[in-house]
C-alpha cells in the first residue's frame, strides 16, 4: 500500500474528529490492558517468562545466519522450498511465479502482515488473481480496500453498523431484512460467503508468528480456524514471513507463545495454533502438495547492526499499541501506513526511510507505556528518540525548531545571562494575567491556547527570590 | 547504571536543583521541597550556576545542544551529598539519561554517572533516603493523584506520595482509573502535536471528572500545567498543585492557572 505517513498529522486530526473512531479506541483501551494484566496476573513466572523469551530472540539475532540456513535445510529435507528475498518487490514476483505455475485464480489467505507490507493482495489482483482474506477483521478492511489499523485486531476501528454497511454493499445477495447487528450474525455471513472460497482456492498463503529453526516448521496463532483451512486445504500453501521471525527449537516456540497470547488478547494461549512443517507426506490424511516459504528482508538484515537492532526482537503482539496514549488517541491508520503505534513509528522509518516518516518518531511523548508492556522488552522510547537523533542529523527537523534549541541552548549554558533574560518575562506575564492565573490566547504559543489555557507564572522567578532571601544572600 | 548510594550522612548536604519551570512558573514548589528537605534533617542549598537539565534538547535528538546544558548542570551540582529535583521528569533525565548522554565522552561519562547516582527526584528522596513516613500538614480536599511517566516508569515514583497525602490530616486521596496514564504533555511533544496531546489530555481530564476530585496533585510541572490548562479551557473547577505544596502545608498560593 502507499504510504500517507507524512501526512501523520493530517490524519491524526481526521481520526480526532471522528467519533466512531473515538468510541472504538475508547473501547479498545478499556478492553485490552486489563486482560493483559489480568493474564499476566495469573502467571506468577509471566516476568522471567519475558526475560526468557527476549534471551530467545537476543540469541537468535546474534547467530541469525545459523538458524536461518538451518531452518532452510530443514524445510528442503521435509520437501518445501524456501524462497529468499531481499525487498518487497521480489517476494511479490515469487509468489506470483508460484500461483502461476500452478494456474491458481483463487489464493486464500490467513492473516500476514508481512503480506500487507509487500502488497501482495494488490500484486495478485492486477495479475488476474483473486486473493480472499479469511481472517474476519482483515475480510473486512479488504472489502472496504483499507489497510489493518492495528497489527492483531485490524478492523478494531469500525462499529459494527459500518461492518454490518461493508457487507451490505458488497454482499448483493442479502436480503434487506436480513438482520445484521449483532457479531454473530456477522461472523455467520462471512463463514457462508467464506466457505466456498476454502475449497475452491488453488493457493493458500499465511503468515507466520514463529519459524522454528529445528523443525523447519512455521508456528500459527490465530482464533478463528481459518488459518487451518488456509493451508490444509489447497494444493500449494505459501508461507510469507521476515527473516527475524526465527526462533531455534519447538521449546522456544512455546516460550514465546506463552507470552505472545497472553501479551496480546490476555488469553492464556490462543484457540488455535498451528504448527506446519511441509506437505503432505505419503499416509498424511490432508495437508498441501507444495510447501513455500517466502523469506523476506525486506532491510531488516541491515538493521542488525544499527541502535535499531532490538526492534526486531518484536512478536507482533500489539500490546506497546494498546498500551500507547497516541495510538490510543487518533488510532492505527493516522501513521499513514502497515504498522503503528510505537512498534509502528520505530519500524516504519527504517522500511520506509526519514523522509516519508520523519512525524512517526517524532508523535510520542515517551511516556514509556509501552516498554513497560512489551513482552520482548524492546527499549522503544530509547529507539523513538534515536531516530530523532537521526532526523536532527539528517536536517529534517523545522529550522525554527533548529534554531529555537540551539538560541535556548546557548541561554541556558549560561545562567546569568539566562535570568536576566527570563526574570522579566516572567515578572510581566505574572502581572499580566491578573487574578485569573491563566491565559486564554498567548503570541507564540497557539499551539497551546488553542485547545489549553495556559498558567501564568507566579510573577518571580525562584531563582530571584532566593537571591533576595536571608539564605540566598548568605550562600554561594 | 548509577552505582548504589554512598552511605547516608546524618545531615546531608542536598543541591536543590530547582527545575526550569519551577523557577519560572512556580516558586513556591522550590519554597515547599526547602522546608520538606529542611524538615527532614538536610542542609539545602541552591547553586546559582542552575537553569534547565536540558532534556527538551535531548528529546529532540539534538545530543550536542543537551551536552552544553548538562555540562553545566553537572558542574554546579557535583560538591553536594545528593542533587534533589521536583520533578521525576528532570531527575529521570540526570539520573537515567546523563550516562547515556555522555557513554561516549571519556572525560565527562565518569562525572554524568557519579551524578546520576546521587540524583532523586523530591518525594522518592524523603521517603526512600530519608526515611520520612509523615508529615505535619493538613488540607480538607478530595484528591486525586496523576503519576507522572518520567517519574513512575523510570524511577518508581508510586507508593512514596501516597504514602505521605494519607498522612496529610483532612485530605482524601481518591485514585483514578487512568492514574499512570499519560496526560499528553511530552515536553515539545504538547506544541508539536497540539491536536494529539490534547486528544490525550481529554482521557486524563475524564478520568480526573470520573474519581469526583476537587484537587489534583501529582509531582511534575509540566503535567500540571498541561492538566490544568485543559481543565479550565474545559471550565472544570478542580484546583492543581504540585504535591511539594500540599506535603509542606503551603496552599496559600492560588492554584497552578487558578480556579
Amino acid at each position: 500500500m502507499d504510504s500517507t505517513a507524512r501526512r501523520f498529522e493530517d490524519n491524526a486530526r481526521t481520526a480526532l474528529d471522528s467519533p466512531t473512531l473515538q468510541a472504538a479506541l475508547a473501547k479498545l483501551a478499556d478492553g485490552f490492558p486489563r486482560r493483559r494484566r489480568e493474564a499476566a496476573e495469573r502467571l506468577p513466572e509471566f516476568e522471567e517468562l519475558r526475560d526468557a523469551a527476549r534471551a530467545i530472540k537476543e540469541h537468535v539475532l546474534d547467530h541469525l545466519d545459523l538458524y536461518l540456513e538451518t531452518f532452510e535445510r530443514r524445510v528442503t529435507e521435509n520437501g518445501g522450498e524456501v524462497h529468499w528475498c531481499r525487498d518487497a518487490q521480489e517476494a511479490r514476483e515469487t509468489i506470483l511465479d508460484i500461483c502461476r505455475r500452478v494456474g491458481a485464480r483463487t489464493v486464500t489467505k490467513s492473516k500476514t502482515m508481512i503480506g500487507e507490507e509487500i502488497a501482495i493482495n494488490d500484486y495478485l489482483e492486477e495479475n488476474g488473481i483473486r486473493p480472499v482474506e479469511t481472517d474476519l477483521g482483515e475480510y473486512i478492511i479488504q472489502l472496504r480496500r483499507e489497510p489493518p489499523s492495528h497489527i492483531i485486531a485490524p478492523a478494531i476501528h469500525l462499529s459494527l453498523g459500518e461492518v454490518a454497511e461493508t457487507f451490505r454493499k458488497s454482499h448483493t445477495h442479502l436480503a434487506p431484512e436480513r438482520a445484521l447487528n449483532e457479531p454473530d450474525a456477522l461472523l455467520a455471513e462471512a463463514r457462508a460467503k467464506l466457505r466456498p472460497d476454502f475449497l475452491t482456492a488453488d493457493v493458500g498463503i499465511t503468515g507466520a508468528n514463529m519459524l522454528i529453526a529445528e523443525t523447519g516448521s512455521n508456528v500459527l496463532v490465530t482464533n478463528e480456524g481459518n488459518a487451518d483451512l488456509t493451508h490444509t486445504l489447497p494444493r500449494v500453501h505459501i508461507v510469507i514471513a521476515s527473516i527475524e521471525k526465527i526462533v531455534p527449537t519447538l521449546e522456544d516456540a512455546t516460550t514465546v507463545l506463552r507470552v505472545l497470547a497472553r501479551s496480546a488478547t490476555g488469553q492464556d494461549v490462543t484457540v488455535y495454533t498451528s504448527f506446519c512443517s511441509g506437505p503432505r507426506r505419503p499416509g498424511d490424511p490432508d495437508g498441501p502438495d507444495e510447501y513455500h516459504v517466502v523469506l523476506l528482508d525486506n532491510g531488516r538484515a541491515r538493521l542488525l547492526e544499527t541502535e535499531f537492532r532490538d526492534i526486531l526482537r518484536c512478536i507482533r503482539c500489539g500490546a506497546c499499541l494498546n498500551h500507547c496514549p497516541v495510538y490510543r488517541a487518533v488510532g492505527g491508520h493516522a501513521y499513514g501506513w502497515v504498522y503503528s503505534g510505537p512498534m509502528g513509528a520505530v519500524l516504519i522509518p527504517a522500511l520506509l526511510g526519514t523522509h516519508e516518516a520523519r512525524h512517526l518518531p517524532n508523535a510520542s511523548t515517551l511516556c514509556g507505556r509501552c516498554e513497560s508492556v512489551c513482552p520482548m522488552r524492546i527499549p522503544l522510547p530509547r529507539m523513538l528518540r534515536a531516530w530523532r537523533e537521526r532526523l536532527h542529523r539528517e536536517r529534517r527537523t523545522g529550522w525554527l525548531a533548529r534554531i529555537g534549541l540551539a538560541a535556548w541552548a546557548f541561554v541556558a549554558a549560561r545562567p546569568r545571562l539566562y535570568r536576566r533574560l527570563t526574570a522579566p518575562l516572567v515578572r510581566a506575564l505574572g502581572n499580566l494575567a491578573g487574578a485569573r492565573r491563566r491565559f486564554r490566547v498567548l503570541p507564540f504559543l497557539g499551539g497551546w491556547t488553542a485547545t489549553r489555557d495556559f498558567p501564568a507564572p507566579e510573577g518571580e522567578t525562584f531563582m530571584t527570590l532566593w537571591a533576595e532571601s536571608d539564605r540566598g544572600r548568605t550562600k554561594p | 547504571m548509577p552505582a548504589s548510594p554512598p552511605p547516608a550522612p546524618i545531615s546531608p548536604k542536598v543541591g536543590l536543583f530547582v527545575t526550569c519551570l519551577v523557577d519560572l512558573m512556580r516558586p513556591s514548589v522550590g519554597f515547599a521541597a526547602v522546608k520538606l528537605l529542611e524538615d527532614a534533617g538536610c542542609r539545602v542549598e541552591v547553586p546559582s550556576a542552575q537553569t534547565c537539565c536540558g532534556q527538551p534538547a535531548w528529546n529532540s535528538g539534538d545530543s550536542a545542544d543537551a551536552a552544553t546544558v548538562a555540562r553545566g548542570l553537572i558542574a554546579a551540582f557535583e560538591p553536594f551529598d545528593y542533587v534533589v529535583a521536583p520533578s521525576g521528569s528532570c531527575a529521570g533525565m540526570i539520573r537515567v539519561h546523563y550516562p547515556e548522554l555522555f557513554a561516549d565522552d571519556p572525560d565527562w561519562a565518569p562525572r554524568a554517572r557519579a551524578l546520576a547516582a546521587k540524583t532523586h527526584e523530591l518525594i522518592s528522596f524523603l521517603v526512600d533516603v530519608r526515611g520520612l513516613t509523615r508529615v505535619a500538614a493538613r488540607l480538607a480536599a478530595t484528591a486525586t493523584y496523576h503519576d507522572s511517566c518520567s517519574g513512575l516508569r523510570e524511577l518508581g515514583v508510586k507508593r512514596q506520595p501516597r504514602a505521605l497525602l494519607a498522612t496529610v490530616a483532612g485530605l482524601e486521596l481518591r485514585e483514578g482509573r487512568e492514574a499512570e496514564t499519560c496526560c499528553g504533555f511530552g515536553g515539545l511533544f504538547c506544541v508539536k502535536y497540539p491536536d494529539v496531546s490534547t486528544g490525550i489530555a481529554d482521557v486524563k481530564t475524564a478520568d480526573i471528572a470520573a474519581t469526583g476530585a476537587d484537587l489534583v496533585l501529582g509531582g511534575d510541572m509540566g503535567c500540571l500545567m498541561n492538566i490544568a490548562g485543559r481543565l479550565r479551557r474545559q471550565g472544570s473547577t478542580a484546583a492543581v498543585r504540585h504535591v511539594a505544596e500540599v506535603l509542606a502545608d503551603v496552599t496559600a498560593v492560588p492554584p497552578i492557572a487558578g480556579t
